[in-house]
C-alpha cells in the first residue's frame, strides 16, 4: 500500500476526522510519517527499531528530530486501532493519530536517554504516566525525540547525540530543550509531540519552529516518569501545528495522578470547551518588563501587530507590570540547578546506564559522572551544589526562593487587572547552529520571557505570530512566537486567546526557501 | 522517688567527672509497605525482590508519602509526650553512597513531625535505690532506610573487597529517628531509656523493635565534664547491637575520655565504633571536616498538615503505655520486677486475659514470668505464635488449685498446649496424655504396698530412725506412677504402711 505523503501535512484534528470517517487507516497515517522520517531525519531506517545515525554521520539536511523510532510498534499499534475501529469499537477522539515523545519521558521497553551518554542503552522498566495516557488515548507513538542533555539548554545543541536542525532553516537551531519534539511537528515528521518545559523548554522551541507549544499549570500533568531536571518547575505539555490540536493533546495528558505527590487534586481545566469563545471583552495584559532591550526589532514588530489584531478583535489591552521579573532569570538559574544537582546524583554507575570501572566505588562514581555528563550539565550541577552548600544556602537558594514567591505575587496582582498576559515568547528568532554554544549567558537569555511564568507555576503557551528577519540575514523570514500566560488552573483562557489570534492570522505558511526542509 | 535525682559522679585521678549522654534511636516501622512506594517491607526475602522503580531510584520515579507511616510516627510522638507540628515537610539529605538509591535520603530537617517530648524512667542506682529519671526528647522525625551492601572478598569490609553487592529490599523502609536531649548521666539510665522506648514501640505495635535484626538501632553521644561546667566535646558511638553493649560502651567511653583529659589530652569530635569482642571504642571517622549534606526541601513532596482533629483521633487510639501497665500490675500485688518482666516480655495481654478469666493475678504472674517465659523462649515463640491464651493460663492455675495437677505436671501440660499450638486446652492435654495427678487412695495404696514390700531394707532403716530414707520410697512411687502421684498423699500412705 503506497503511503499518501500529503497525510503528513494534515493537522491532528483533520487526521482524526479522516480516520473516524475511514477515509484513511491509522496504518497509512503511520506509514506516511515513517516514510518521511526515513527520508529526512537521518535515521537508520529498516527493521523494527530505527536508531538515529551518529552525530558525525548525519547529513546537513537531516533534521535529527528523533533519537529512536519504534517503527514496528507504531505499525502494530496503528493496525490494532484499525482493527478495533473496523470492529465498531468506540475509540478515543485522537485514536490512530501519531505522536512523538521527548526522550525524557520513560517508555517501557524503549530506550530513554535524556540526550545523555549517561543513559545510553538504558531501557526503562516502566512507563511514565504521560506515556500511559497517550497509549490509553490510542495515539500511535512513533518514537523518542532529541533534546538538550537532561533538558538543560535552549538550542538542542547540548544533546550528546548531535543537534536537531530547524525545519525553517536547516542551518539554524530549533530551540530547546524540546527541540526534537518541536522540529518533528514543524517538519511534518509527526502531527503531535510531547515536550517538557522547565524554564521555557516547550514555548521557546515552539516559537523558533513556528508551531504551538503549551506548558500546562504546574501539577496538572503528572511528572511520574519524567526524568527530573528541576522537580518544582518541570512540566510536560503538547506541541502541535494548531491551537486546537495542542488543546486536544493537553486534555488527553492532564489529570490527577496519585503517583505524583505534587499532582493537583482538582479536575484539570476543560481547555476545549471555551476554545472558540473569542476575545471580545477579554482583558489582555501586556507585560511592561518583557519587552525593550534585548528583544530583536523584528520580534517587537510582530508583537505590535498582534496587539493591533487583538484590539480589532474586541479585546481590551492593558499594560501590567511584574516588578520582580528582572530577577526571575537569576532566581531560576539558582533554583533549577540546585534541584538538578540533587536530582542527577542518582546517575552514579551503580544501578543503570553508563559505568566507568575504577578501583573503588567512589572513583567509579566520579569516573562515570565525568564521562557521562556533558559540559552544560556539569556546569549546572556545580552551580547547584554550590548554591545549596552550607554558608551559601541562605544567600543563593533561599534568596532565590523568596524571589520566586515575589514573582508569584506579581502575577497574582497582574491577573487582577488582566485575564491573560502576553509577551514575545523569545527575544530572538532562531539563531545559527554553533552561534551561542560557547556563550552560556547569552544562551540563558533565551529564557528571559518564559522563566517568570515557570517560577509562578502558571500555564503559558506559545503560538506562531508571523515572521521576522534574522539579525544576520535581513532577507530571512523566521517564525516569531507569542506567549500567552493565564492564571493558575485557568489553562483554558490561554487557549481561547491563542485560538482567536490564530484564526485572525490564518495558517502560518510552511517553511520555504533553499535552506528550509521541503514540505510536501 | 524524684525526677531530678542526681546521678553518681565518676571518680578520676584528679577529681570527679560527670557523664553526659544523648541517644539517637532509629526505629524501622512495620508498615505493610515502604515509605514512598507500594513495595512490601518483609524482612529476610531474597535480595532485590521487594523493589520497584521508586525505591531503586530509577530515573523519573517519584515518592508518595505512606500515610500509615506518618500516623505511626505521630502516635509514637504522642506516646513520648511530644507536640505534633501542624505543618512539617521533608528535606533531602544529599550524600553519595551506593546503597542509597537516589544518592540523597529523604528526611526531615528544620521542622520534624514531633518535638519536645520526654520519657520518665525507673532506674535502680548502683546503691540499689529506685529513682525516676526524666529524659527530654528533642525531636522525632521521619526518614527512609537505605539498602544493604555486601562486600565480597577476604576482608568482608568495603576496603579490600573484590566487589560489592547491594540489596535494596530495605531501601525506603520507613524509619523514625528519635533524638534525646543530653539528659542522661549514667549508663543505667541510657539502658533504661532504650528498653523503655523499645517497650513503648512494641506496645503501640508500630515496630517489633528487634536490635538483632536492626529494626531498632541506637547511637550514643558521649561526653564528660567537671560537675556544673559547660558540656564537653562529644564522641558518637556506633555499632551498639544490644542494650547490654550500650551500657558497656558508654562505661568504656566515659573512662577513656576521663583518662585522655586527665593525661592533659583533648577529646576530638569524632564517630567511634564499638568493638563488642574487645570491649573498646575505636575511631571510625573524624568530624572536623563536617559533611555538608546540602539539605533543601524535597520538591517532589508536599507539606504534611496535621490537623488538631487528626492528632486527637490518634491520641484517643493510644493504648495503655508500659509505665501505666507496670503501675497497674504492682497495684494488683505483683513485684516491680515481675511487672517489668511481664510488660517488657510482651506477656501483658496474656496476663490480663488470664486474670479476666478469673485467675488470681499473682499466681498468673508467677506462671507468666517463670515457666511460660522459659518455655516460649526456648521454643522461640511469642504467646500468639504458640497459640497460648490467657484462658489457657487461667485453666492451668485452676487445675493446680483444685489438685488435678502438681506444679511439675502443670509444666508438662503447658508444654503440651504449646506443642499443639493452643488447639487443645490444658485439661484435655492432661487427660489425653494421662498427666492427671494420681490422688485416688485405692490406686495409690496398691503401689505403696508394692514399693514397701519390695524394699524391706529401706523400710527397716526408716523404722530404725533414718527418716530421710523415705525419699527413696517416694521416688519409687513416683517412678511407678510416671510422676503423677500426689506427693502429699504418697507420703501419708507410705508412713502409714511403714508404721503398720
Amino acid at each position: 500500500m503506497a503511503a499518501d505523503v500529503t497525510l503528513t501535512g494534515l493537522s491532528a484534528s483533520e487526521l482524526a476526522q479522516r480516520l473516524r470517517d475511514r477515509e484513511v487507516s491509522a496504518l497509512e497515517v503511520a506509514e506516511a510519517h515513517l516514510e518521511r522520517i526515513a527520508a529526512h531525519d537521518g535515521v537508520e531506517a529498516g527493521g523494527d527499531e530505527w536508531v538515529a545515525r551518529d552525530a558525525d554521520a548525519l547529513g546537513e539536511r537531516d533534521v535529527h528530530a528523533y533519537l529512536h523510532v519504534t517503527a514496528a510498534a507504531a505499525r502494530e499499534h496503528a493496525a490494532d486501532v484499525d482493527r478495533r475501529r473496523a470492529a465498531g469499537e468506540e475509540l478515543a477522539p485522537l485514536a490512530g493519530v501519531p505522536v512523538a515523545i521527548k526522550d525524557v519521558l520513560t517508555t517501557r521497553g524503549v530506550p530513554t536517554t535524556c540526550g545523555s551518554r549517561m543513559l545510553e542503552g538504558w531501557v526503562p522498566p516502566y512507563d511514565a504516566t504521560v506515556t500511559e495516557r497517550l497509549r490509553a488515548g490510542d495515539l500511535v507513538a512513533l518514537g523518542k525525540t532529541n533534546m538538550d542533555e537532561f533538558a538543560m539548554g535552549s538550542s538542542t545543541e547540548n544533546s550528546a547525540y548531535g543537534p536537531t536542525r530547524n525545519p525553517w532553516d536547516l542551518g539554524r537551531v530549533p530551540g530547546g530543550s524540546s527541540g526534537g519534539s518541536a522540529a518533528a511537528v514543524a517538519g511534518r515528521l509527526a502531527p503531535l509531540s510531547i515536550g517538557t518545559d522547565t524554564g521555557g523548554s516547550i514555548r521557546q522551541p515552539a516559537a523558533l519552529t513556528g508551531i504551538v507549544g503549551a506548558k500546562p499549570t504546574y501539577g496538572t500533568v503528572s511528572r511520574y516518569g519524567l526524568v527530573a531536571f528541576a522537580s518544582s518547575l518541570d512540566q510536560a505539555g503538547p506541541f502541535a501545528r494548531t491551537v486546537e490540536d495542542a488543546a486536544r493533546l493537553h486534555a488527553l495528558i492532564a489529570g490527577h495522578d496519585p503517583r505524583d505527590s505534587t499532582s493537583v487534586r482538582e479536575t484539570a481545566p476543560d481547555v476545549l470547551g471555551p476554545l472558540r469563545e473569542g476575545v471580545e471583552g477579554l482583558r489582555i495584559g501586556v507585560v511592561r518588563e518583557l519587552a525593550g532591550e534585548g528583544y530583536e526589532p523584528g520580534v517587537e514588530r510582530a508583537f505590535a501587530d498582534v496587539l493591533e489584531r487583538y484590539e480589532r478583535l474586541g479585546a481590551e489591552i492593558v499594560e501590567v507590570s511584574l516588578p520582580h521579573a528582572d530577577y526571575a532569570l537569576a532566581a531560576y538559574y539558582l533554583i533549577a540547578p540546585s534541584e538538578a544537582s540533587s536530582n542527577l546524583a542518582r546517575f552514579d554507575g551503580v544501578r543503570y546506564g553508563l559505568r566507568v570501572d575504577a578501583a573503588t566505588a567512589e572513583e567509579m562514581n566520579a569516573a562515570t559522572r565525568e564521562a557521562g555528563f556533558g559540559p552544560e550539565v556539569k556546569r549546572r550541577i556545580m552551580i547547584g551544589t554550590h548554591a545549596l552548600s552550607s554558608g551559601y544556602y541562605d544567600a543563593y537558594y533561599l534568596q532565590a526562593s523568596k524571589v520566586r514567591t515575589l514573582i508569584a505575587r506579581d502575577f497574582a496582582a497582574a491577573f487582577e487587572q488582566a485575564d491573560v498576559l502576553i509577551s514575545p515568547t523569545s527575544p530572538s528568532v532562531s539563531f545559527r547552529l554553533g552561534e551561542l554554544v560557547d556563550d552560556p549567558l547569552a544562551m540563558y537569555l533565551n529564557d528571559v520571557a518564559t522563566v517568570p511564568g515557570s517560577l509562578a507555576g502558571i500555564p503559558a503557551l506559545s503560538l506562531p505570530a508571523g515572521t521576522a528577519p534574522a539579525p544576520d540575514d535581513p532577507d530571512a523570514a523566521l517564525p516569531v512566537g507569542l506567549q500567552v500566560m493565564a492564571p493558575l488552573l485557568r489553562d483554558e483562557l490561554m487557549y481561547r486567546a491563542a485560538w482567536a489570534l490564530e484564526q485572525d492570522l490564518g495558517p502560518l505558511a510552511a517553511p520555504t526557501g533553499p535552506s528550509a526542509l521541503e514540505v510536501a | 522517688m524524684s525526677a531530678t535525682s542526681t546521678a553518681a559522679l565518676l571518680e578520676g585521678e584528679t577529681g570527679a567527672w560527670e557523664l553526659v549522654v544523648g541517644l539517637e534511636v532509629h526505629v524501622e516501622l512495620q508498615t505493610a509497605t515502604k515509605m514512598w512506594c507500594g513495595c512490601s517491607t518483609d524482612f529476610g526475602g531474597p535480595a532485590n525482590t521487594n523493589v520497584c522503580p521508586v525505591c531503586t531510584g530509577q530515573p523519573g520515579a517519584l515518592p508518595v508519602a505512606n500515610e500509615q507511616a506518618v500516623a505511626d510516627a505521630a502516635l509514637l510522638g504522642l506516646a513520648l509526650g511530644c507536640d505534633i507540628a501542624e505543618v512539617c515537610r521533608f528535606h533531602r539529605k544529599n550524600y553519595f553512597y551506593p546503597d542509597l538509591a537516589k544518592n540523597y535520603q529523604i528526611s526531615q530537617y528544620d521542622v520534624p513531625l514531633c518535638h519536645d517530648g520526654r520519657l520518665d524512667l525507673d532506674v535502680t542506682t548502683d546503691e540499689g535505690e529506685q529513682v525516676t529519671r526524666r529524659v527530654g526528647i528533642e525531636r522525632l522525625h521521619m526518614e527512609e532506610d537505605t539498602g544493604k551492601s555486601l562486600h565480597v572478598g577476604e576482608s568482608g569490609r568495603l576496603h579490600g573487597a573484590e566487589k560489592s553487592l547491594i540489596d535494596y529490599n530495605r531501601c525506603g523502609i520507613p524509619l523514625l529517628e528519635i533524638v534525646s536531649d543530653p539528659d542522661i548521666r549514667d549508663p543505667e539510665t541510657a539502658q533504661a531509656y532504650l528498653r523503655e522506648l523499645q517497650a513503648i514501640v512494641r506496645t503501640l505495635g508500630v515496630s517489633d523493635a528487634r536490635m538483632e535484626e536492626g529494626s531498632i538501632r541506637c547511637d550514643a553521644n558521649v561526653s564528660v565534664r567537671r560537675p556544673g561546667e559547660e558540656l564537653g566535646t562529644r564522641c558518637e558511638i556506633k555499632n551498639l547491637n544490644s542494650v547490654r553493649s550500650l551500657g558497656r560502651a558508654v562505661r568504656y567511653e566515659a573512662r577513656r575520655q576521663i583518662d585522655v583529659l586527665e593525661a592533659g589530652g583533648e577529646i576530638v569530635m569524632e564517630t567511634r565504633h564499638w568493638d563488642e569482642g574487645r570491649g573498646v571504642t575505636e575511631t571510625l571517622r573524624r568530624k572536623e571536616s563536617v559533611t555538608d549534606y546540602r539539605y533543601f526541601p524535597d520538591p517532589d513532596l508536599v507539606e504534611i498538615h496535621s490537623s488538631r482533629a487528626w492528632v486527637e483521633q490518634l491520641r484517643a487510639r493510644l493504648p495503655e503505655l508500659p509505665a501505666a501497665s507496670r503501675a497497674r500490675l504492682q497495684q494488683a500485688g505483683l513485684s516491680a520486677e515481675q511487672a517489668a518482666t511481664i510488660v517488657a516480655g510482651g506477656l501483658l495481654a496474656l496476663h490480663d486475659e488470664a486474670v479476666a478469666a478469673g485467675a488470681e493475678p499473682v499466681a498468673v504472674a508467677n506462671w507468666c514470668t517463670g515457666e511460660v517465659t522459659g518455655q516460649l523462649s526456648s521454643a522461640a515463640l511469642t504467646p500468639a505464635e504458640a497459640g497460648l491464651t490467657g484462658a489457657h493460663v487461667a485453666e492451668l492455675v485452676a487445675l493446680i488449685d483444685d489438685g488435678t495437677l502438681s506444679t511439675k505436671l502443670a509444666k508438662d501440660v503447658l508444654a503440651g498446649v504449646i506443642e499443639e499450638r493452643g488447639a487443645v486446652p490444658p485439661a484435655e492435654v492432661a487427660e489425653q496424655r494421662g498427666l492427671q495427678q494420681v490422688s485416688d487412695e485405692g490406686e495409690l495404696q496398691g503401689i505403696v504396698d508394692e514399693v514397701v514390700a519390695a524394699n524391706p531394707e529401706t523400710v527397716e532403716a526408716i523404722r530404725g530412725g533414718n527418716d530421710k530414707a523415705i525419699g527413696a520410697l517416694v521416688g519409687q512411687v513416683m517412678k511407678a506412677t510416671r510422676g503423677q502421684a500426689d506427693p502429699k498423699k504418697t507420703n501419708e500412705l507410705l508412713r502409714a504402711a511403714i508404721e503398720a
